[in-house]
């Protein structure tokens, strides 16, 4: 892995206090089948939450719903300490610009390059020079290893080299909430880990606060495990038992309800049987 | 007759439930044109974007609209020298193919030809942004896919209507002309004159003003069914089909509404 381009500014991160994200008492049902049925959650600034469930629990909808791009039937929404429940579309706009978000298959731009992908939020925000915007760009490609495909288009890259770019695409703003869907889905294992690894660079780092939906339970597991080590460019796993700094929990979604919030321990030793059936 | 009051109850949701969807359709539609529209009068124009749409649009329909309307000018100028012989007026045939062209079948030529190669293509670019979370990803990045993607395929399909209907209405001409010179004997220079002598400042109006209205609706129609497109690949060829009949049914009856209220304001 190459060294850190960004180490200076990330030297400085630390995430300021309150909540990233909170749900109240969200519903929201699509052609009359509930999707999710009472949903109530807080993510904690520069904590990483794990969303668990089966297909079709309503795992990516949050993640849409925190982003505003769906809007509750009723409860409320909060992030980055904004009420967004009925926030207007061109008012999201501005909040958005603080959250990075990587869609389950990357959902690149397909008629733009890797660099035009990536540039596209600075580009769009204009103003920006040319010369600052490809610097920022062979950063972010430079974070996910991907700096010779700059030129690429997606339909070029692996299913995985998609993933890093769009994880690039969602860093390259520095935001301060990040929201993977299934970020490791349909993926090797070797590039699965390298993802992982991304992630947790990212959480480590940059002290982003971040949402994570995932079916593959090793993958959040690892991420509670392991930090980051900025020595050998690689994460490392933390000594049993402890923590060392990492902030991560888990929640676990059935029919559309939160029937499990709390971190690794408290998930291992659950003793929900669906749970337990779940994480077996 | 507990079966036949089931049947009526849900035959009367559903019909309820139809027409419900159809309004929710048009007003979708009409605040999507609005949208469209007052974007216009908003930073960023996005200039680039709008020049590449007129080129995808403008330049690749151009060899299919003058293919068409010269052709129909072709056919017209047949046809009208059968009946207008009968009466020993084949003269004034270049006058019926002026008119005929430039009023009515240039625009709506034009339109129709359009509408089939752009609204679909629109619905399904659109369509397959929409399946493949790229609409999602441009709205996660703080933009507005209406201002980015609607807006510039508005402009120019507009814009490049009207320059492919002018190039349409002369193709129609040229047309009529190789039919009455060359098949029928007519002077060139005369039919010609006689069809620029018919032309009054109401009918270049009117076939220049349909190309506007109809360039608006096959932009509107096409992105509309591409931004509501449902159900991934089959979704996006559904789509595309429903674009092009709904912009081609909405052109030939709008044709009809704004050739009658400009004759009113004409007082034709």
């Amino acid at each position: 892995m190459p060294t850190l381009p960004l180490e200076q500014t990330a030297a400085a991160s630390q995430p300021p206090a309150g909540d990233a994200v909170v749900f109240e008492d969200v519903v929201l049902a699509f052609d009359r089948a509930t999707v999710l049925d009472g949903v109530s959650f807080r993510l904690a600034r520069g904590e990483t939450k794990a969303i668990f469930g089966v297909a079709g629990a309503g795992k990516s909808t949050i993640l849409k719903l925190a982003m505003g791009l769906l809007k509750p039937d009723s409860g409320r929404i909060h992030a980055l300490g904004e009420d967004i429940t009925h926030m207007r579309e061109q008012e999201l706009f501005e909040l958005r610009r603080k959250i990075g978000m990587v869609f389950q298959e990357g959902a690149l731009f397909d008629s733009l390059t890797v660099r035009e992908n990536v540039a596209f939020r600075l580009i769009e925000e204009g103003g920006i020079p040319e010369e600052q915007i490809e610097r920022r760009v062979r950063e972010a490609l430079s974070f996910v290893e991907l700096e010779h495909t700059i030129d690429m288009f997606p339909s070029e890259l692996s299913g995985g080299m998609r993933r890093r770019v769009a994880i690039a695409r969602a860093i390259i703003a520095q935001p301060e909430l990040l929201l993977y869907d299934s970020p490791t889905g349909g993926l090797d294992p070797v590039t699965s880990t390298t993802i992982v690894e991304l992630i947790v660079k990212q959480r480590d780092v940059y002290k982003t606060s971040s949402l994570l939906v995932t079916h593959r339970l090793q993958d959040a597991f690892t991420m509670a495990s392991h930090r980051f080590d900025r020595k050998t460019n690689h994460m490392q796993p933390v000594a049993s038992g402890g923590r060392n700094g990492i902030r991560m929990t888990f929640i676990v979604l059935r029919e559309g309800k939160v029937i499990f919030d709390g971190d690794e321990y408290e998930l291992a030793h659950s003793k929900d049987e669906y749970i337990r059936e779940y994480i077996s | 007759m507990a079966a036949g009051d089931f049947l009526s109850r849900v035959e009367h949701i559903s019909l309820a439930d139809f027409a419900k969807g159809k309004v929710q359709s048009v007003q979708d539609y009409a605040l999507l044109s609005l949208q469209a529209l007052g974007n216009l009068f908003k930073r960023p124009l996005y200039v680039a974007d709008m020049v590449q749409q007129a080129d995808l649009i403008g330049f690749g329909s151009l060899r299919i609209v003058l293919a068409a309307c010269f052709f129909t000018g072709a056919a017209l100028a047949l046809n009208s020298a059968t009946t207008l012989g009968r009466f020993g007026a084949l003269t004034v045939i270049g006058q019926l193919v002026s008119i005929g062209i430039v009023r009515e079948l240039g625009p709506v030529l034009a339109g129709l030809v359009v509408a089939g190669r752009n609204a679909s293509g629109m619905a399904s670019e659109l369509g397959s942004m929409v399946v493949t979370e790229q609409i999602d990803a441009m709205r996660a990045l703080g933009t507005d896919p209406v201002k980015k993607l609607v807006t510039p395929r508005v402009v120019s399909t507009i814009f490049m209507m009207f320059f492919l209907t002018i190039l349409g209405d002369l193709l129609g001409l040229i047309g009529g002309n190789i039919v009455a010179s060359g098949l029928l004997g007519l002077d060139s220079h005369e039919y010609w004159s006689s069809a620029w002598q018919i032309l009054v400042f109401s009918d270049v109006f009117m076939g220049l003003t349909k190309p506007i209205v109809f360039g608006f609706i096959i932009a509107t129609v096409g992105c509309y069914y591409g931004l509501t497109t449902k159900g991934g690949t089959q979704g996006v060829g559904r789509a595309t089909t429903e674009a092009v009949v709904a912009a081609m049914i909405l052109i030939i009856a709008v044709d009809v509404v704004v050739t009658r209220l400009l004759m009113v304001v004409f007082g034709l």
